[in-house]
């Protein structure tokens, strides 16, 4: 059942040159050697395991932190496990200017938050969002908060479809309550 | 406003506001599954529904291609499962005897202008080429389908693409379609709903059509439509209709396009790749496998044999095509070229069924990847149906004019 409201400490998926990564695909975030894996709670270590500089993620994330990446999040593959290894870490939601439509549907149908936000780029070169800050962000009227800083953001708002699937925890428990 | 080919499909099958980045609930008109995803789709949906019935069992089907006559146990029981399931509902099995769904569904009537479709196969939007709204998805999506008979869905933005000039009279729809995968790469349209436009495409038969919006999942396509190919009825634009991007490409001229490995992306005039040995070619698959591309193979092959350890491998897309080659004499001429007949379906397109290269084993393939590992460990090359056979007789990679 999600929440409406999300607070979490922000980590920044960024390059050494500072720069959000783009095009991060379900190979980087969950590579292909683990997929047998089929219990949720263990794919937790894997997640990101493949991204330059990003391996320690696991480690280091705790429960509620919100994940803000570049451009075109999730390419390639339809693997839901991409998605699942966040939700083994209790990840809080993950932000990005786009996701490829497969990983979106994928994360939308098993009611994890993905939020858009498409002047992300311009927020992180300018310094307004950093690792380490705390970001509110409420998913009905994307209205998004930098708490610590005290800037105030936008991001897209969730539509119904995605909000109304949110609510009910994932697709088929959506589609129960319609019954 | 006016509205795109797309969101007039979609405003036909949903109450919600229709409009680029929104998302709505569509109503589908037929959702399947294949051998591939198929067992996936039946397990989740008995483990969320038990016994209740699907939405609409005469509107849900399956469909195997991937791996038929299944060539191992896990797959024949997989299949199996399925059937079970079919069974107990009602649900129509296209069996391993029928060939590629996404071609039986348009044979069938099922797949007509204007409809929604949904299976586990990513190639669905192949259904463009009939106007219709086909779409792949993962087998969450597909169970939900089967049991509600809806699913919702992101309006995607239209791209308009306007081909200029005649290509040059040996070019086919498979050097066309490599040649947008070549300029359009896969930014162009990703994400989009394209719309083709321009006498090039307007003169495309229906194998042609096929041809092309098979390969807009390769283009990161939604989907493909030709709205204005020749005598059909397909819906089209409204004149006001908003397009995100309107791209030219000029294809005047255009001479035989070839895709090499790694990507269906990396595509040269073939000129440039002349020369280059080839141990098999494959001429088949959901891009290829229609009546009129064996046809043109023929023309090519005719009076020739394939090459001494060369194999050709011929798979026809559907068992109706395969009738109407034998009714033609065409398998039968084939054969006698040299060629190797197998069974409708995917052959070896996917990892699956026959038709698979070893490692070092240079392919030349009408299909519509090319990624390594993908039809096994030799490297691929993409290209038409005459380019295949010319190349078979020569043993390396050839045009029409080469024989
Ligand atoms: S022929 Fe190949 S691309 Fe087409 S549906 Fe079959 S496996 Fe997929």
């Amino acid at each position: 059942m999600g929440e409406r409201v999300l607070q979490g400490k922000i980590w920044v998926l960024t390059d050494s040159r500072g720069s959000l990564i783009e095009d991060i695909d379900t190979d980087q975030i969950y590579h292909n050697a683990h997929l047998h894996i089929t219990d949720t709670a263990q794919m937790g270590p894997f997640a990101l395991g493949n991204l330059e500089g990003w391996k320690d993620f696991p480690k280091k994330c705790g429960a509620g932190d919100i994940l803000v990446a570049g451009r075109n999040f999730g390419a390639g593959s339809s693997r839901q496990q991409a998605v699942d290894c966040f939700v083994a870490l209790k990840v809080g939601a993950i932000l990005a200017p786009s996701f490829s439509a497969i990983y979106f549907r994928n994360a939308v149908n098993s009611g994890f938050p993905v939020v858009r936000g498409l002047s992300l780029e311009t927020w992180v070169s300018q310094g307004k969002l950093r690792t380490g800050d705390t970001l509110r962000i409420d998913v009905i009227t994307g209205e998004a908060r930098n708490v610590g800083r005290g800037l105030p953001l936008e991001v897209a708002p969730m539509s119904r479809v995605q909000l109304d699937i949110y609510e009910a925890g994932d697709l088929f428990k959506y589609g129960k309550a319609l019954a | 406003m006016g509205r795109t080919v797309i969101e007039k499909i979609i405003a036909a099958h949903t109450r919600d506001e229709v409009r680029p980045g929104r998302i709505v609930w569509m109503d589908l008109d037929v959702r399947t599954a294949r051998d591939f995803g198929g067992p996936n789709v039946v397990k989740n949906f008995e483990r969320e529904y038990d016994d209740a019935p699907p939405a609409d069992a005469r509107k849900t089907f399956f469909t195997f291609d991937l791996c038929a006559p299944a060539c191992t146990i896990k797959s024949a029981d997989n299949q199996q499962a399925c059937r079970d399931f079919a069974r107990k509902h009602g649900i129509e099995v296209y069996d391993v005897d029928r060939g590629i769904g996404s071609h039986v569904l348009i044979e069938e009537g099922l797949a007509r202008p204007g409809t929604t479709v949904v299976g586990t196969d990513s190639h669905m939007n192949i259904l463009g080429a009939v106007g219709c709204l086909g779409q792949g998805m993962g087998d969450v999506d597909v169970a939900f389908a089967f049991k509600t008979g809806k699913t919702w869905f992101e309006v995607p933005a239209t791209v308009k693409v306007v081909l200029k000039g005649r290509p040059a009279p040996r070019a086919d729809a498979k050097d066309l379609t490599l040649f947008l995968c070549r300029e359009l790469g896969t930014k162009t349209i990703a994400l989009a709903a394209a719309e083709f436009y321009g006498e090039a495409v307007r003169r495309l038969d229906f194998a042609g059509r096929v041809t092309l919006c098979s390969m807009v999942t390769e283009m990161a396509g939604i989907i493909g439509f030709i709205p204005e190919a020749e005598n059909r009825s397909e819906v089209q634009a409204d004149p006001d209709a908003e397009y995100a991007d309107v791209v030219e490409v000029d294809v005047s001229e255009l001479p035989p396009q070839v895709a090499l490995p790694p990507s269906p992306n990396t595509v040269k005039d073939l000129a440039a790749v002349k020369g280059l040995r080839v141990d098999s070619g494959f001429i088949g698959s959901c891009t290829n496998g229609r009546t009129e591309d064996f046809a043109r193979a023929l023309e090519i092959l005719e009076g020739h044999h394939v090459r001494k350890g060369v194999m050709l491998k011929v798979v026809p897309a559907t068992r109706k095509v395969y009738e109407d080659l034998l009714g033609k004499g065409i398998l039968q001429a084939l054969f006698e070229c040299g060629a190797i007949i197998l069974n409708p379906g995917c052959g070896g397109c996917a990892e699956g069924h026959a038709g698979l290269t070893g490692k070092g084993e240079v392919e030349i393939s009408t299909g519509n990847r090319n990624f390594p590992g993908k039809q096994g460990l030799g490297p691929v090359y993409l290209a038409s149906p005459a380019v295949v056979a010319a190349s078979c007789i020569r043993g390396e990679v050839a045009g029409p004019e080469d024989v």
